[in-house]
């Protein structure tokens, strides 16, 4: 294996992008309309959030598993005219990666402003779990190794790393359950979420088994909904209607060796993370004990607790502590998925959480509090279910986005 | 080319995929072959066009034992092809090579994939995967597809010691 090599970057360009607005669609199983509806949607919720014009926006990027609509059709919608647009594949962890890209084309003089958006009927059409078409597609060339073994939905391909986990640091499934919990308990604070209801450790343990170690209500939920963040120089994001989320630093889709079959190289309980962070604090210039919330990407319970894990956020083998000790929870010291997360409030391969710790960083969540009379909200700090969910003095917030145990992405921000 | 329908997915090996087909008929031989670089001398799994420790392309296929212990696993109970439900909860395997394991550094292994079968390469019945978990010792056998595709499968090694309690999920889910 080729040595490991310093990737740290210059860090010229540490705080100098921002993103100026975020929105999204209602999340929904059965959304009735083609992503091109959708993402047209989000991107003009993006838009109005920022109270930018259409003139002001001149690049576009998305990414999907070929199950979307590309910029140019969205573009052309909102009358946007484009001096920049990539559509590029790719599922979770390309949000973060797609943002660092877009700074990058800003940076290079390609364009100014660049919306990142993901459009997908996620339950609808190609559902994100891996049934329906999906499960009837021919398989060929190197997927033969892997799908007639009955291996290929998400939950089947990482059940392998969380139980060698399970079996080296003795992980447990109501430690790991917990994850589902309290981000429930911050759904009901949601609006928006899909999944509001609160829930138990023993809800969780008693839900049926999907593949060991995943109860169903270890796996998040398929919904169909389009989302979008607005990226800029930092500079001019202050000509725009909210407080900007400022960005530190990004990681973008870090790998671990041979993610071809990244199992080849142990431990196979050790995540991307385990690479990210060597790259992600020193860009960002600060450690875990600086950031006041976290997005763990949570397509499954165990998702976010070996990612924080090996990220730092405890001691390797402790993220089963960590997750279960209620630091997670709303009103403690780094709430985690305060939206609900992939778990509860809807699957948008990662933009949502970065999204809600946008407007955790503006101070102006959309919870259930009340609003003054310039539509600024109340927030009460009440975290019982349909009350608030604002983080109090949130100034650093940081994603951890995962496509596979092997690969990941990255993304610190700070209040504007 | 290769090709079959297995457990109603139709299974494919170009013909210019020779890499893929070379393994794959190598496993309708029950003849388990592994690509073995003509510079570093290391195996590699799986197939692949160069060798990842020292980037030569060049190398040899060479037999290697289908012998192993299993590193870590799935357990399906809720299949998504129709022709898997019947045969749920299912294992899928991840089996450390006793050839090479260790190596070139120690947490590198040969980790062969494959459900856990009956002797005749079958999907296992749930009596069998109760006996299943990480640590136990396993050998190969194949599952045949079509000419010149056959998938590698693992069964219990009846004439190795197995571990007392292989390592276990903790929570049994409808006896399993
Ligand atoms: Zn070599």
């Amino acid at each position: 294996m080729t040595p490991d090599v310093d990737a740290t970057a210059p860090k010229f360009l540490r705080d100098k992008y921002a993103i100026i607005g975020v929105g999204e669609t209602t999340y929904t199983r059965g959304s009735n309309l083609t992503t091109r509806a959708l993402g047209t949607w989000a991107v003009k919720n993006a838009m109005e959030d920022a109270g930018i014009p259409a003139s002001e926006v001149d690049g576009m990027m998305s990414y999907s598993n070929n199950d979307s609509t590309p910029s140019p059709m969205i573009a052309g919608d909102l009358g946007i005219r484009l001096n920049f647009y990539m559509d590029v594949y790719g599922g979770g962890s390309s949000s973060e990666a797609l943002i660092g890209l877009a700074i990058g084309a800003i940076e290079a003089g390609m364009c100014n402003t660049v919306v990142v958006f993901r459009s997908m009927n996620g339950y609808s059409q190609v559902r994100i779990g891996g049934t329906g078409a999906r499960a009837r597609a021919p398989v060929g060339g190197d997927a033969v190794h892997t799908a007639p073994y009955g291996w290929f939905s998400a939950g089947q391909n990482f059940s392998p790393s969380f139980m060698r986990h399970m079996y080296d640091y003795g992980t447990t499934p109501e430690q790991v359950a917990m994850v589902k919990v309290i981000h429930s308990e911050h759904a009901s604070n949601n609006p928006k979420a899909y999944y509001k209801q609160r829930l138990t450790v023993d809800d969780v343990l008693n839900s049926r088994m999907i593949v060991k170690p995943l109860h169903l209500l270890d796996c998040c939920v398929e919904t169909d909904n389009a989302t979008a963040v607005i990226v800029t120089r930092a500079e001019r994001a202050y000509d725009y209607r909210n407080t900007p989320a400022r960005i530190l630093a990004v990681a973008g889709r870090v790998c671990k060796p041979r993610i071809d079959m990244h199992f080849q190289h142990g431990p196979i309980s050790t995540v991307a993370g385990y690479y990210i962070k060597d790259i992600i604090w020193p860009n960002a210039g600060v450690g875990p004990e600086d950031i006041d919330l976290t997005g763990a990407y949570d397509a499954f319970t165990f998702t976010s607790m070996l990612q924080l894990e090996d990220y730092g956020f405890c001691k390797k083998g402790e993220g089963g502590d960590y997750v279960s000790s209620g630091i997670m929870r709303l009103g403690n010291e780094r709430p985690n998925n305060t939206s609900g997360g992939h778990l509860c409030e809807g699957y948008t391969h990662g933009m949502n959480m970065i999204i809600e710790n946008v407007r955790q960083l503006r101070g102006e969540v959309d919870d259930y509090c009340p609003v003054d009379d310039q539509d600024r909200k109340q927030h009460t700090f009440d975290y019982s279910g349909g009350a608030c969910r604002q983080v109090p003095d949130a100034n650093i917030s940081m994603n951890l986005g995962w496509a596979m145990p092997g690969t990941g992405s990255s993304m610190v921000m700070r209040k504007g | 080319m290769p090709e079959g329908e297995y457990r109603g997915m139709n299974l494919t090996i170009l013909d210019v995929d020779h890499e893929n087909v070379a393994y794959f008929g190598h496993c309708a031989d029950h003849d388990f072959h592994l690509q073995k670089c003509t510079s570093c001398g290391l195996l590699r799994y799986p197939p692949g066009t160069a060798c990842p420790w020292c980037q030569n392309r060049e190398f040899e296929w060479t037999a290697v034992e289908g012998k192993g212990t299993v590193h870590s696993y799935g357990e399906v109970h809720q299949a998504i092809q129709p022709q898997f439900r019947e045969k749920a909860p299912y294992m899928i395997l991840i089996v450390d090579l006793d050839t090479q394991k260790g190596q070139p550094t120690e947490h590198e292994a040969l980790r062969v994939a494959g459900n856990l079968a009956t002797p005749d390469g079958d999907l296992a019945p749930p009596e069998l995967v109760r006996q299943v978990g990480i640590g136990s010792r396993m050998r190969m056998v194949f599952a045949d597809v079509g000419e010149g595709l056959s998938l590698p499968m693992w069964t219990l090694d009846e004439d190795a010691e197995q571990p007392e309690n292989p390592w276990r999920y903790p929570q049994e889910y409808n006896g399993v």
